[in-house]
């Protein structure tokens, strides 16, 4: 036995194991009856809004949308700040500039196996070009397709992270 | 061979077949309920995406185990680590001969088969495989014999995990084997007869003797949760402390024999406690006197619900309470039931010896009834004033009562 145990002195008259395990049976047996909490994945599925039962909330951080402007090219001015910030490293970004000096990405790519989700990118970003999406559904046959392109980036149509608000800090 | 013989092999041989088959789908299908029931009892919804609501489950379970590759540690002892899943699943099973499941049927049998030839058999059929005149002693013995199993299987992995969940099942199943054994000894003085068939024929007679004998019906419930290894004392697997004690270095079918035999233990446990306290096949009143098709079918399923109810009184309660720590397990064994079960049959005796002594002509009703306000009264002291700290907490309390006053 060990030594040094403080061996608490419980209230043994005042309790009763057979009432508390019958206690314990009641609990149980009325958890039958009560609504079942399972989300039944592939009919059922969780959405951003509140339309469905099952809601992410929109601070939810998941894999990266790249903003558009209206002519369909992306926002991105190639600043290299979101590959600057990033703590995972794992923005490649090779800047290029066309014939009026405007900046553009040659090359625009996010690994989401390397990425941490924490939305500096999003945070950093002066054009509001990068964002992290409410989304989770990834699944991939090969892990090279989790290297994002910026075609992929920009072709993402899932809702964008509001991110967290400090003004806001329970996100009412 | 005389066509009485052959009569007589041809309806066992059929019984066997029935028996059998019920038991193997019931317990592939007890996989199933136990997950569903943990699930709502969680609050989940349990599998439901093989078959209608997951009925198919088991046979994706059974093809998967049967696909999986057999492992095979490089220091187990071959023989032995082959043998123990059998050993361990053959008792369970032999079991279920013995009891009875339904009314006996009147059976006149007098006509000539394919290949078997002129087949009679005339009389009441018992509907169990065998009804053994050493009836339940026969299954205290046989019950005992899955310890050789499950301890086998933990000695012949030759892994650390293995022989503690081994050395603990054997220790756990044979010290309840003794609290069992007398719990069962006031069904023998109501009775005065091990036959199964006999003891449902006592009870049809006065009442079901969950009544007279409160007190056993409980020792023997806890007795044979031990005894199946399921929770709350599951200590041989205790995942938590032992991985998967005495079967964690099994796979694909052999592993799943071990499951099988607790769920075909389960089904025993649960069949005898209806057979012995809750009337087995008996509705009330006697329902074997026509011996008809109909009585027989409507017996059957009254067993059927009784078995099921003690079935999923087992997952209830898997369900619901937290497992032993070991010490305690052999302190509620031998500390508490065992001495519990002999003071019973004590006080059984003598109220028997009372009754038989000033009140001879009394009914049996009667008699059952004196009984059962004798066991309601002690059922009442022992567990709502003997359990305060008496009953569960073993040598703890004692020692901190023995700091407290020194």
């Amino acid at each position: 036995m060990a030594i040094n145990v403080r061996v608490m002195k419980r209230p043994q008259r005042e309790m009763s194991y057979v009432r508390a395990a019958m206690k314990g049976m009641v609990l149980t047996f009325k958890h039958m009856f009560q609504p079942k909490v399972t989300m039944q994945y592939p009919e059922e599925r969780s959405t951003a809004d509140e339309r469905g039962v099952y809601t992410i909330s929109n601070r939810w951080r998941g894999t990266h949308r790249m903003m558009a402007d209206e002519q369909g090219r992306s926002k991105c001015v190639a600043c290299g700040l979101c590959p600057q910030i990033c703590p995972a490293n794992c923005i490649k970004l090779v800047p290029g500039e066309d014939e009026e000096g405007n900046r553009y990405p040659l090359i625009y790519e996010i690994d989401e196996f390397r990425c941490v989700f924490c939305g500096y990118c999003q945070e950093v970003c002066p054009e509001e070009a990068i964002h992290v999406g409410v989304h989770f559904e990834n699944s991939e046959y090969s892990r090279d397709r989790f290297v994002y392109d910026l075609e992929r980036l920009t072709a993402q149509t899932h809702p964008v992270s509001t991110l967290w608000d400090p003004a806001d800090p329970k996100g009412q | 061979m005389n066509p009485e013989l052959k009569g007589f092999l041809l309806l066992s041989v059929l019984k066997m077949l029935v028996v059998f088959t019920v038991v193997m789908v019931g317990v592939a299908l007890l996989t199933l309920m136990e997950r569903k029931v943990s699930a709502w009892m969680q609050n989940r919804r349990g599998p439901n995406r093989v078959g209608y609501a997951g009925l198919l489950q088991p046979v994706a379970d059974g093809v998967k185990n049967f696909a999986k590759e057999e492992t095979f540690p490089a220091e187990a002892n071959p023989v032995l680590f082959l043998l123990a899943p059998a050993m361990a699943f053959i008792p369970a099973l032999l079991l279920s001969a013995v009891i009875p499941w339904a009314a006996p049927l009147q059976v006149d049998l007098d006509r000539s088969f394919w290949l078997i030839g002129h087949v009679t058999y005339h009389g009441r059929l018992v509907m169990a495989v065998a009804d053994l005149p050493v009836g339940f002693l026969f299954v205290l013995a046989i019950s005992s014999l899955g310890v050789y199993g499950i301890a086998l299987a933990g000695w012949a992995s030759n892994s650390k995990y293995s022989l503690l969940g081994g050395l603990r099942a054997s220790a756990q199943m044979v010290s309840y084997e003794v609290a069992m054994g007398i719990s069962l000894v006031p069904v023998l003085l109501l009775t005065g007869n091990a036959t199964f068939s006999e003891v449902i024929h006592a009870q049809q007679q006065g009442l079901w003797f969950v009544l007279p004998l409160t007190l056993s019906f409980f020792i023997f419930l806890v007795a044979g949760l031990a005894e199946t290894n399921r929770l709350p004392f599951d200590l041989p697997e205790a995942e938590s402390e032992l991985i998967a004690g005495y079967h964690t270095e099994y796979s694909a079918m052999k592993f799943s024999m071990f499951p099988i035999a607790e769920y075909a233990n389960m089904v025993t446990v649960s069949a005898m406690t209806a057979t012995l306290f809750f009337g087995g096949w008996d509705w009330f009143g006697r329902w074997d006197e026509s011996g008809t098709l109909l009585v027989t079918l409507l017996t059957g399923a009254g067993m059927f619900l009784k078995t099921f109810f003690f079935l999923f009184l087992i997952m209830w309660i898997r369900w619901t309470l937290p497992r032993f720590r070991y010490d305690q397990l052999m302190a509620l064994g031998w500390k508490f039931l065992i001495p519990l079960a002999l003071a019973y049959v004590m006080v059984v005796c003598f109220v028997l010896w009372v009754l038989e002594t000033i009140a001879g002509g009394m009914s049996v009703v009667g008699k059952q009834l004196v009984l059962f306000g004798v066991s309601a009264v002690l059922c009442y002291v022992v567990f709502f004033i003997l359990d305060r700290g008496a009953i569960l907490s073993g040598s703890y309390h004692r020692r901190a009562d023995a700091t407290a006053r020194s």
